[in-house]
């Protein structure tokens, strides 16, 4: 039951886009990646790792006669987010259609406060990357008339809660980044998408009680609502769907109730 | 259980067994799950297919290989692939079939891991002609005990090659495999019915056919006795060409689009395959199934089972063990005979039985098949009459110089696998020299006493 806007309108896009997937080695990436290949979109790979990259370039050129291109964005490098928009315009011949923002940071806060440079990191890597990327890739899709914005967000963006608000608070703000690039790109035609999953099987959650929760969904499932979002040209996705009623009753309690509660 | 812990079980559901599991998701992360430093011992894990406790490992480490999955190349001249082990064989069919390729030999489920077809080295219905799986794999990646990583094939360290196909993981974790596709002219097969009246004369019907056909396969009707014992409906396929399809494909033989499968929703509390169920569902499908042939298109030729998910929650809670026997060809008739009247007496309804040809081996140390035929019956888990039961078929295997497939096997003994495997003590100095402190090891293997 994914829910479906009243006005969605698919994004313009050539017959063969180039669609730029920044955190391309992350498990959601990978199968997104595949899906986009599957209809013969070209994919350019943003990451930090580029062995992994590679890696995931050739399992694409393998299964569909796509074209592929890989872009490394050295971690060392502050400025490297700042430029990853223009290198992929540079790599591939007619530039970037589409941008998929799938990198994130995940520190459990559980049982700790964290050290200002692991809360720096959280925010930079979560928010200030995502939307330097968002913002350089929203400016020449604005330019060029076409094509699509979409980040994954995260449910947690929704109501900061003890076990990971220093997570929650960057993607609240991507969310509401997001939301602002939605509000301005409208009326051009750009669809702006932004993803809110809820526990994905990846790493990102390996050894955290979330692992065997029942809600937790495949990365499989999580793409496949993703891509179908990107197509229809969708606002907000809760992914899988059921994180959509479970988060309106989280952000509906009063904040005297919810500050008592575990969570 | 602690973070990571979880209760495992193979595809029978039997015995259960609780291991701390790591899913790595590229060959980096899993060659660092092998370091000495997470202790204890471990064993390599793909879709879970295997029906006893071969990818189980009680109390100890699993590393569950499904989220290595990607190819690497492909040589669209000589159908050279080369992919990761956790790629499934139905993520390389979904691929390759469409452009003309197929697996060169297929076991029964598209649900199988690379890593685990050169593990249990997996045969399909063309094992009489083209032999099993390992027949057609060029090279293995390997990552040993001391997290070296090597490739092997029949010119490099062919020791650790032919102890690792069939090896049932147990030389190493198996990183990346390299094996040859075949060209097919269609995704459909030409399948020949012939019903049969009982064991001997579906022994007659494979000899005189399968030489003619690239595949031989029976069902066989375990519920008949007597003078029908053995009675079935034998098989026989040949890949159909484009003019042989139905109209609307021949324009394009290869476009098979997977039907969506049906997914058995819940566990029953109680097996829904009693004898009685099992009775009147065999008596249709064996006077269902008329002489004569049809055009059938793969997925339901070869993996008629894939259509319904967990279809092994029919079985209920308590599951159920298959049994797969080998009889060479010489004593193969009086082995079956007695192995299914055994069956019949003890009132176990099996609801498959599948009976294949078999050819040469492909000198595997653990090789399961040679020329002869090979049984699989689903017998469900009875506790306390189960041991018994396949005991008795033990002894049946024992005196007809017959073989137990490692990758189904939930219950044999030690003593018994050491007089059904002769190469084991080859297998075991291999072992050693590769994995000198037995870091590699499941539930089954010290069941077995592989060490």
């Amino acid at each position: 039951m994914p829910f479906r806007p009243l006005f969605s309108h698919p994004p313009k896009l050539p017959s063969h886009p180039v669609i730029l997937v920044v955190g391309a080695t992350s498990l959601i990436a990978r199968e997104l990646c595949r899906r986009f290949a599957a209809r013969g979109w070209r994919i350019v790979l943003a990451g930090r790792r580029g062995d992994a990259l590679e890696e995931i370039a050739a399992d694409l050129r393998v299964r569909w006669p796509i074209e592929v291109t890989t872009l490394v964005l050295s971690p060392q490098d502050p400025g490297a987010a700042d430029e990853c928009v223009a290198r992929a315009n540079a790599a591939v011949a007619g530039g970037i259609d589409g941008v998929v923002v799938c990198h994130g940071k995940l520190i459990q806060e559980e049982d700790r406060f964290l050290s200002p440079r692991e809360i720096r990191d959280l925010i930079d890597v979560n928010f200030t990357t995502a939307a330097v990327i968002l913002g350089t890739a929203a400016a020449h899709l604005e330019q060029r008339g076409g094509g699509f914005l979409a980040a994954i967000s995260s449910v947690a963006g929704d109501r900061g809660r003890q076990s990971n608000y220093n997570y929650g608070a960057a993607k609240a703000g991507l969310t509401a980044y997001l939301s602002g690039l939605r509000n301005r790109l409208a009326v051009k035609g750009i669809p702006v998408l932004t993803i809110k999953p809820g526990f994905v099987a990846t790493p990102m959650i390996a050894g955290t009680p979330a692992e065997d929760s029942v809600l937790t969904a495949t990365p499989r499932r999580v793409a496949d609502d993703i891509d179908r979002a990107i197509l229809r040209g969708a606002d907000i996705l809760y992914t899988p769907w059921y994180w959509r009623p479970i988060l309106l009753i989280i952000r509906a309690l009063p904040e005297a109730v919810f500050k008592r509660l575990r969570m | 259980m602690s973070a990571g812990e979880r209760s495992l079980a193979g595809w029978g559901r039997q015995p259960r067994t609780v291991g701390s599991v790591s899913e790595p998701t590229t060959l980096a992360v899993a060659r660092e799950s092998i370091a000495p430093a997470h202790g204890g011992s471990l064993i390599p894990r793909g879709l879970g297919r295997a029906y006893g406790d071969s990818a189980c490992n009680d109390h100890g480490r699993v590393v569950v290989c499904e989220r290595l999955d990607r190819f690497r190349s492909f040589d669209p001249r000589t159908g050279l692939l080369e992919a990761e082990a956790g790629t499934s064989l139905d993520a390389i069919i979904r691929t390759f079939l469409p452009r003309g390729w197929f697996l060169p030999t297929t076991p029964g489920t598209r649900q199988v891991t690379l890593g685990g077809a050169v593990a249990a080295d997996v045969h399909g219905k063309n094992h009489h002609h083209r032999g099993s799986f390992g027949g057609f794999v060029d090279v293995i990646e390997l990552c040993l005990a001391d997290g070296s990583v090597v490739r092997c094939s029949r010119d490099q360290h062919p020791d650790l090659f032919f102890a690792t196909l069939g090896g049932m993981g147990l030389t190493g974790l198996i990183l990346a495999v390299t094996f040859r596709l075949v060209p097919v002219p269609s995704a459909w097969v030409n399948v020949d019915y012939r019903r049969t009246r009982d064991l001997e004369h579906t022994l007659a019907t494979f000899a005189e056919h399968d030489a003619r056909y690239e595949h031989s396969v029976a069902w066989i009707d375990c519920m008949a006795r007597g003078r029908r014992l053995g009675r079935s409906i034998a098989m026989h396929g040949s890949e159909a060409a484009a003019s042989d399809l139905p109209v609307p494909w021949r324009g394009r033989p290869w476009d098979l689009s997977v039907r969506r499968a049906h997914t058995f929703p819940f566990t029953p509390p109680c097996s829904l395959l009693s004898p009685t169920t099992v009775r009147i569902f065999n008596e249709l499908f064996y006077h269902s199934h008329g002489s004569g042939r049809r055009v059938v298109d793969i997925h339901s030729y070869f993996y008629p089972l894939d259509g319904i998910h967990h279809w092994n929650r029919m079985y209920g809670p308590s599951g159920f063990i298959q049994y797969q026997a080998f009889f060479p060809r010489e004593s193969s008739h009086a082995g079956l005979r007695r192995l299914l009247g055994e069956i019949v007496r003890s009132g176990a309804a099996s609801f498959l039985a599948v009976l294949k040809s078999c050819g040469p081996a492909d000198g595997a140390l653990l090789s399961y098949l040679e020329p002869g035929h090979t049984l699989a019956l689903d017998i469900p888990y009875a506790r306390g009459t189960i041991d018994d039961l396949c005991h008795r078929l033990d002894r049946i295997l024992l005196d007809h110089g017959g073989r137990l497939y490692l990758a189904k096997d939930a219950m044999m003994g030690p003593t018994t696998f050491r007089a059904m495997y002769p190469r084991l003590p080859e297998f075991l100095t291999v072992k050693r020299r590769y994995d000198p402190n037995h870091l590699f090891s499941s539930s089954q293997s010290r069941r077995l006493g592989i060490e």
